[in-house]
């Protein structure tokens, strides 16, 4: 067996969790459940085999050392990567706080993170490591730099979920903040998704990249129709949400978790992503840049969002000392965390152009 | 509210700078405009920018727009005097909250712990009551040893009442960590300020086989001059097989200091050169416009003959021992490629990436043939009498691009991270605990009340905490 067909059971396997999360979520059974956390146990496995797999194989294919060898080093490999700390410190929750609708947030964020790695057709081929790419420090804060993400991504979760129980009112800021933000990102994850499946018939040359394509699809269709009717879907299908937004909320509710616990898991995960970001995402960061290019920072696009991130998420843990900033407002402050999480990884590469040879889509 | 009448103005501006809802201010200011300088391209031509500001705002508001932008700074965000202000303000705020808070904090980190009034015991979030077999003076051992071993705790003890009650803390110096990092992030500014002022940051093309004691600042507007020289012996590329894809750079140096060599380097990217606070990184490479002296390097066999290294300039000869056949060097390509229809030889990029060189071959002066010789293809080396021409190198017509910088504050920005490293490990991952046990009298057997706290991870401490009442409570079934 190789790593790819593991790589794909896992895919299959945490897809196909996120809809029984979903369906458990909706109807409550406990069996339901157990076969939610079975399946995702599964998909965790094979892809750790899969990790490892992929790491003996490129060790074996290059000349370099085992360390060298670490399939952490492109877009794919650490995508994948951060997919797998998000499940492991999912399960790691689920048991903790025997509870399992958090599934039903967490798996989509992985099945999100798979499913976008076919969504733009990155490369999975083991690629070698051109020079800049040879040091300890880039794995180490390669490695650290996705723990963290995983952690944020929890955070994000909890707080999601925690605006939804909390929020009651559509006039409310909260309220209308989740359902905008959640609205906004299905609306892009969709409106990616079209591009996905339109780009291949559109275009011809086949070295163009999908992301000179990006919303061609819909929003920025070149055609005025279809760009005003995705448009108008948009804005229709959050409008929907912010009306019916409740009824999630119901469901949510029903599962009986407080909203303390929520929060704690909230800051829990900060807690644990922020030092770990701190020193994976930024000091070993700034080190390899020092090694390889003579400056630890230079204010490059990249450089900048996770420094933004970085502050985010201070601001996270500052306005928890201030008195009135407990609860909704605190729990924005996660939801946008990750927001900026996804951009400085995704957004920076997508829509800004930067130095970072890395994590480059070509 | 009748104190705060009295303040002074002085006294209301420390307070200000001494509070966390500035600290959550600034990091919202320096969110917001470090997204701005990542959308507006940083040092890059006017017209980028005009182009971009003309895609929000329109063409017509662009040059007018870009004007304000740029008198506000915004087209070299991050040196601007507002940006740095603001980080001056972080600085200011990190400082003197630290001076209004540390004194409380330090007075907690060096107060010996005190026994507990009973009543004191309710308000503890981690509590525990149960009975033991045997009077207090009995299970009073018992009981100090499983405190010690679930979480090394040096116990004090003093009499309670009708018993004893132990106490004890720990880590209560973890409650500093917080504090390294606040400092940590002041001697990072420090660091980059040190770099700033007393460093430079530059860039050196230096050819193969020349020497240089200057380098370039500034984007090559001024020159640097560094107390020695520094010397390219070669440069070279390898690629992964024979594609194009490289796998490393290397470029042998040689530091030269009054007219003795002192060091003798080959450095790669990722492994620079470090000779008097000066450090070389390996950041480019290409051909030079002016490759005068290059010297092409062959490897000559006959054919059953030894092999014989051959070097020489463009347009001279070399003869093959034992033969009268001599060869030309009659055109050369950095990176030479075969059009895929016509099969004509062209180059395809100006580095080294396929070096080829022409070779026409003579008898008595009267050509007999010629063809390419590709330095990554042996098979193009064989000559049809059985010879075999290697092409070596050609040696003199690559640089090697260096990043060149001095910065004496490296040293202190690294302390600051490594501060802030162990700050951010106390802060997060230990805590300050502190256990009170009472153990009480009650008709012969003893009450055991015990109650904890954690700066934090409650979580893991209550769970130890179960575990002490298990172990208690299981010792007191095993002795029956
Ligand atoms: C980039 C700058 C800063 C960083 C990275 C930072 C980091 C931290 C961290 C990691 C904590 C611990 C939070 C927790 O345990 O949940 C903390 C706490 C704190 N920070 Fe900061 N901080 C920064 C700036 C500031 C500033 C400017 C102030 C000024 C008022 C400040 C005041 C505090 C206070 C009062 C605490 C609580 C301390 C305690 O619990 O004893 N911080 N900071």
């Amino acid at each position: 067996m190789n790593s790819a067909v593991l790589f794909g059971i896992s895919t299959m396997s945490y897809i196909i969790a996120m809809i029984i999360y979903i369906t458990y979520l909706a109807f409550r059974k406990s069996q339901v459940g157990l076969i939610a956390t079975t399946v995702t146990v599964v998909g965790f496995v094979s892809q750790t085999f899969a990790i490892l797999l992929r790491w003996k194989e490129f060790y074996e294919m290059s000349d370099m050392g085992i360390l060298r060898a670490a399939p952490f080093t492109n877009l794919y490999e650490s995508l994948v990567f951060f997919v797998w700390c998000l499940i492991l410190g999912y399960l790691i929750i689920e048991f903790r706080y025997k509870n399992r609708s958090f599934g039903a947030f967490v798996t989509p964020i992985a099945g999100l993170a798979l499913a976008f790695i076919d969504l733009t057709g990155m490369s999975k081929d083991i690629q070698p490591l051109v020079p800049a790419l040879q040091s300890n420090w880039l794995l180490a804060h390669v490695i650290m730099s996705f723990i963290a993400y995983a952690g944020f991504a929890l955070a994000f979760s909890t707080g999601l979920m925690y605006l939804i129980i909390s929020s009651d009112k559509r006039s409310e800021p909260s309220y209308i903040f989740w359902t905008m933000a959640t609205g906004i990102f299905v609306a892009l994850l969709v409106a990616m998704g079209l591009d996905y499946l339109t780009f291949k018939m559109v275009i011809k040359n086949p070295d163009s990249l999908i992301k000179s394509y990006l919303f061609r699809a819909s929003l920025r269709s070149s055609s005025t129709a279809v760009a005003v009717v995705s448009w108008a879907v948009v804005v229709a299908f959050i409008y929907l949400l912010w009306r019916y937004g409740n009824l999630l909320k119901k469901i949510v509710s029903s599962f009986g978790i407080s909203p303390e616990i929520l929060d704690e898991i909230t800051y829990k995960s900060i807690a644990v992503g922020f030092p770990v970001f701190t020193m994976g995402g930024l000091i070993f960061g700034a080190i390899w840049a020092d090694q390889a290019w003579g400056v630890y920072w230079s204010w490059d696009p990249k450089e900048t969002w996770s420094l933004i991130t970085w502050f985010v998420y201070a601001f996270y843990l500052h306005a928890r000392l201030l008195r009135g900033w407990k609860g909704k407002k605190i729990a924005i402050v996660a939801v946008v965390g990750f927001i900026a999480v996804i951009f400085t990884y995704l957004g920076v590469n997508l829509l800004l152009s930067g130095l970072h040879s890395y994590g480059s889509m070509e | 509210m009748e104190k705060e009448k009295n303040k002074t103005i002085v006294d209301r501006v420390w307070d200000i700078f001494a509070s966390v809802k500035l600290a959550v201010v600034i990091f919202a200011v320096l969110s917001l405009t470090s997204i701005i300088g990542t959308i507006i391209e940083q040092n890059a031509s006017p017209e980028r920018n005009i182009k971009l500001l003309g895609k929000f705002f329109g063409q017509s508001a662009a040059p007018t727009l870009f004007r304000v932008f740029d008198t506000l700074g915004f087209m070299d965000m991050y040196r601007s005097w507002w940006f740095l202000a603001i980080l001056m303000l972080l600085a200011a705020n990190l400082i003197i909250c630290s001076i209004e808070k540390l004194p409380g904090i330090m007075k907690l980190v060096k107060e010996p712990m005190k026994p507990l009034q009973p009543e004191s015991f309710k308000g503890l979030r981690i509590r525990k009551e149960f009975l033991l077999k045997g009077s207090p003076a009995k299970t009073k051992a018992v009981v100090s040893n499983a405190i010690k071993k679930i979480g090394r705790f040096n116990l004090s003890e003093i009499s309670d009442g009708n018993g004893y009650q132990f106490y004890s803390q720990k880590g209560s110096y973890t409650r500093l960590g917080v504090y390294v990092v606040h400092f940590s992030i002041i001697v990072i500014l420090i660091g980059a300020v040190a770099g700033i002022f007393f460093g430079y940051k530059g860039f050196l093309n230096l050819p193969e086989g020349t020497t240089s004691s200057v380098v370039y600042v500034r984007g090559g507007k001024a020159e640097k001059n560094l107390n020695f020289t520094i010397r390219c012996d070669e440069f070279d590329v390898e690629f992964y097989g024979n594609s194009d894809m490289p796998k490393r750079y290397k470029s042998w140096l040689t530091i030269i200091k009054d007219g003795k060599e002192v060091v003798k380097k080959i450095i790669e990217v990722n492994e620079p050169l470090k000779y008097e606070g000066v450090t070389f990184y390996q950041s480019s490479y290409g051909l030079t416009p002016e490759a005068g002296n290059s010297v092409f390097k062959f490897k000559v066999t006959p054919k059953g003959g030894k092999t014989e290294d051959v070097a020489m300039g463009f347009g001279s000869s070399f003869t093959v021992p034992g033969t009268n056949l001599s060869g030309r060097v009659e055109d050369f390509s950095p990176a030479l490629g075969f059009d895929q229809q016509s099969n004509k030889p062209f180059t395809y990029a100006e580095q080294m990436n396929n070096p080829a060189v022409y070779l026409s071959f003579y008898e008595k002066n009267v050509r007999k043939y010629g063809g390419w010789l590709l330095k990554r293809y042996p098979e193009t080396w064989k000559l049809p009498e059985g010879h075999t021409v290697e092409f070596v190198d050609l040696w003199g017509v690559q640089y090697t691009g260096l990043q060149v910088r001095k910065d004496p504050g490296v040293w202190i920005v690294y302390l600051g991270c490594l501060a802030m490293t162990i700050g951010l490990l106390v802060a997060f991952f230990m805590s300050h605990k502190r256990i009170w046990v009472r153990l009480l009298e009650e008709k012969g057997n003893t009450r055991v009340i015990m109650g904890a706290t954690a700066s934090k991870n409650r979580y893991a401490f209550e769970k130890k905490i179960d575990k002490l009442e298990e172990l208690l409570t299981r010792g007191e079934e095993g002795g029956k």
